[in-house]
């Protein structure tokens, strides 16, 4: 009896730990979200994260969606032989990649590159007093810090991923043209011949949720920095496994809201 | 000292971090245009008191009458309002190391005052002049500081908006005597030239006495004395008399081998 007590609570103690971190989670977001609405604005700070999110992504983002067409290329190429249906191989890649790839894999690498930074930043100023030092200079933290990042993460990932689609789909038409015998014209065409709007802008709303996520698990485990240079390094990794955990969670949950009849 | 009610007025603080109690029952009054300075060991709770002060931290109970009102009970914007008055001096610095030193310098007048940055600018080059650090420092980052440099600046920081309430944690340690008492100087003079009040943690005797009026002595989570800042050195009580006089034996117990 005593044992089967025991082994409930230990089930019911992580289980309540995860409730109350996400309704905390769930409140910072509601916080850093309503000084998105109530001024004073300060868009130094929102043109700094877009940059820092949007523009220093960019070579990371490029490169992997490009060898991303690339390899969907071959490899459905290979695959679909055994069928006789190469010819699929163009709306394959296109398909795969702004439906996606394209925000999953750019929102991924931006979780490891932003997501990470943020934490850091955000939790360096928390043990050395920055912030509280905002707080006595008539400055709400959440305001300067947190919501000028969430609204650039929800504007950041979607131009990624259309930089991101548009490499994707190059790079496979270039591996498809160059070394599988297409004809250009002819992959080109059947790449926009079954591809819909929806395709695409579903990608770029899962990338604005990403985007969001990413934002929000970097400030948060920031912001909640506790003791010191360890503490800084344990919100980093947090900030990176959760906004790719949640990535990857809610890119299902999309999924489903928008192709499931 | 002048009539009226306290400028800030504090009973029954307690603050604990988990099982331990930091504060333990403070009672402080702070008068318009005086300036009290804490002294206390290393670890006795000075820098907590004075962020539950300026509600950095909540305190488990007691009151914090600024101006005659409840600091605590008041609705977030009102309690805005009131901390829109402070200045405060961290312990390490705090400067925000993203911003160059004169944005540093200028942030509480950006933010407060509609001034354009280039007024801020030229404000902020002003004031660092007063605390000894020429044009050339402005565009630097504070990482590019020596220690001193950087408290200057913070100090520079703490008064740009002149507030009407500063606070001070261990303002010249760190910096080499001369200087020291150059920042002790200026901390006087901004409080008789603005009016402020102030309330300054130091642990240095001298520096204690030409900055306050007043002193306090924190101990074991109470103020066990406080007295004019002059008789720091006579006061009778065997607790300060250990303290200032840096005696090992005493009421203070260092925690030497169990603190380790
Ligand atoms: N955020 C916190 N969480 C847990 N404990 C804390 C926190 N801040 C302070 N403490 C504890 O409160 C006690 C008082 O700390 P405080 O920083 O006020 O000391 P102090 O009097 O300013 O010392 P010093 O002269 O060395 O600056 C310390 O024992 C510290 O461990
Ligand atoms: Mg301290």
């Amino acid at each position: 009896m005593t044992s089967l007590a025991a082994a409930l609570a230990g089930i019911g103690r992580p289980v309540l730990t995860l409730c109350r971190t996400a309704g905390r989670v769930a409140l910072f977001a509601v916080s850093g979200l309503s000084h998105l609405i109530r001024p004073p604005f300060h868009l130094r700070m929102f043109l700094r994260a877009l940059v820092e999110m949007a523009y220093f992504s960019l070579p990371v983002v490029a490169l992997t969606a490009i060898f991303t067409g690339m390899v969907l290329a071959l490899q459905s190429y290979t695959g679909f032989a055994r069928f006789s249906a190469q010819g699929a191989v163009a709306s394959v890649v296109v398909l795969s990649v702004t439906r996606e790839l394209g925000p999953v894999l750019a929102g991924l690498m931006v979780a490891g590159r932003v997501g990470a930074a943020m934490a850091a930043e955000i939790g360096t100023m928390r043990v050395t007093d920055q912030i509280d030092a905002l707080a006595t200079l008539s400055t709400d933290p959440m305001k300067y810090l947190v919501a000028p990042r969430l609204l650039g993460g929800i504007l950041a990932l979607p131009m990624l991923v259309v930089v991101a689609d548009i490499l994707g789909v190059l790079g496979g038409f270039i591996v498809s043209t160059t070394s599988l015998g297409f004809n250009p014209a002819a992959y080109l065409h059947s790449t926009f011949t079954y591809l819909e709007t929806i395709d695409v802008v579903s990608g770029l709303v899962k990338a604005a949720v990403f985007g969001f996520l990413i934002a929000l698990m970097g400030c948060y485990n920031g912001y909640m920095t506790r003791g010191g240079a360890e503490g800084v390094g344990a919100a980093t990794t947090a900030a990176v496994v959760s906004a790719s955990i949640l990535i990857l969670a809610f890119d299902y949950v999309l999924t489903g809201l928008f192709f499931s009849q | 000292m002048s009539a009226g009610p306290p400028k800030i007025r504090i009973r029954g603080l307690v603050k604990s971090f988990g099982e331990k109690k930091v504060l333990d029952g403070i009672d402080l009054d702070i008068m318009q245009g005086t300036s009290l300075v804490v002294i206390g060991g290393s670890g006795s709770g000075k820098s907590v008191l004075v962020k539950c002060i300026l509600n950095l931290l909540t305190p488990d109970a007691g009151t914090i009458e600024i101006d005659g009102e409840n600091v605590l009970a008041l609705p977030p914007r009102a309690r805005r309002a009131v901390y829109a008055k402070v200045g405060m001096l961290f312990q390490n610095g705090a400067l925000f190391d993203s911003l160059p030193v004169w944005e540093n310098v200028a942030f509480g007048l950006l933010a407060r005052h509609r001034v354009t940055r280039g007024e801020a600018r030229l404000r902020a080059g002003e004031i660092l002049a007063q605390v000894g650090l020429g044009p050339e420092v402005s565009r630097l980052f504070p990482a590019e500081l020596s220690g001193g440099m950087q408290k200057r600046v913070a100090l520079a920081r703490a008064i740009a908006a002149r507030p009407e309430m500063l606070f001070f944690d261990e303002p010249t340690t760190g910096l080499d005597p001369i200087l020291g008492a150059v920042i002790d100087g200026l901390i006087v003079d901004c409080v008789k030239r603005l009016g402020s009040t102030a309330l300054a943690i130091t642990h240095d005797m001298s520096s204690a006495q030409h900055i306050g009026d007043e002193a306090a002595m924190l101990f074991e989570g109470r103020i066990v004395w406080r007295g004019p800042a002059t008789s720091l050195l006579a006061s009778g009580n065997p607790v300060v008399d250990q303290f200032t006089h840096g005696r090992r034996e005493g009421p203070i117990k260092m925690e030497l081998c169990g603190g380790m």
